[in-house]
């Protein structure tokens, strides 16, 4: 029988590949981008796996709207990345400087 | 017994691809081993009874954002060298860190004092009021939920303005139609009246 804690577990595994991900390719916003995604599952697998243990439906409903921005927020990015890599012909963070920040 | 042989499968598939996200080299890899993620991702919430959601990151995710993310990756020329440089030097941090957040979080979920099924028997789930997943779903989502998803589905517009607004451009050589221009035209721009001499039959 699988446990909640089996997902749970699974999740913070998936949670810190995540991070470790945003950690190890600093320079390439796309794999950024894939990173927050895998961050994103990972939130959504401890909503589920609760909703399923707790047997309350409002956990999935919460994975919907997460779903639902997490789209939004992965295709605002990509624009803003084809709108950067047009005007400067790099997605390298590091030479995104022009902004002195 | 099946169902944790195959979840330890699926689990191990799915921290594999997500492991090689992260590491692989070109970053067509990355978005393919990410769709394998997704896929993994959407047979264990099968297996935790969300089938809905399951099938909905199949579609949303694997079949437009993972295809969003191929098409941008293949449509920049990304020179590939420069991006790697760091890789080696934020290995370890990167791995520090991440152990760190695994270990912490396996403490608190592991852990005996910590009692995870409090709350538990709201009993409002699809397997107790007897209908599928998705009319369970459905029927909160319109209900009581309904505010949060016409929310969502403005989110989604502005989302998809924004998009659009990005990265639309007017070429300069290209012809389009100037409506304003169109509606302003005066008789004169456009009629010419010439007088010229009758023609004769002979």
């Amino acid at each position: 029988m699988v446990d909640l804690s089996n997902y749970l577990v699974l999740g913070a595994i998936l949670f810190s590949l995540g991070v470790a991900g945003i950690f190890l390719n600093r320079k390439n916003a796309i794999i950024l981008l894939m990173s927050i995604e895998l961050i994103l599952l990972a939130v959504n697998f401890n909503f589920i796996a609760f909703s399923h243990y707790l047997a309350d439906i409002q956990g999935q409903v919460f994975v919907f709207f997460i779903l639902t921005v997490a789209a939004a927020e992965s295709a605002i990015g990509l624009a803003i990345l084809v709108v950067l890599f047009r005007n400067t012909n790099t997605i390298n963070v590091g030479d995104l400087d022009s902004m002195k920040g | 017994m099946i169902e944790l042989l195959l979840f330890y499968v699926f689990a191990a598939v799915l921290l594999f691809a997500a492991t090689m996200v992260i590491t692989a080299k070109n970053p067509v890899h990355s978005a393919l081993f990410l769709v394998l993620a997704f896929f993994n991702s959407a047979a264990l919430w099968l297996m935790a009874e969300a089938e809905f959601l399951g099938i909905a990151l199949v579609l949303v995710y694997v079949g437009a954002v993972m295809v969003l993310f191929l098409f941008v990756v293949m449509m920049l020329d990304i020179n590939l060298a420069p991006m790697r440089e760091g890789f080696a030097r934020y290995l370890p941090i990167g791995a520090l860190v991440g152990c760190v957040m695994v270990v912490e979080m396996a403490l608190v979920v592991g852990s005996q004092d910590v009692d995870l099924m409090r709350g538990a028997g709201a009993a409002n789930a699809s397997a107790s009021l007897g209908m599928s997943n998705t009319k369970a779903l459905g029927s909160v989502l319109y209900t009581v939920y309904a505010y949060p998803f016409e929310i969502a589905s403005v989110v989604l517009l502005v989302a998809i303005v924004a998009a659009i607004m990005l990265t639309h451009r007017r070429r300069p050589d290209t012809k389009h139609q100037n409506i304003d221009r169109q509606v302003r035209v005066r008789k004169e721009q456009r009629l010419r009246i010439v007088t010229m001499a009758p023609e004769k039959r002979k």
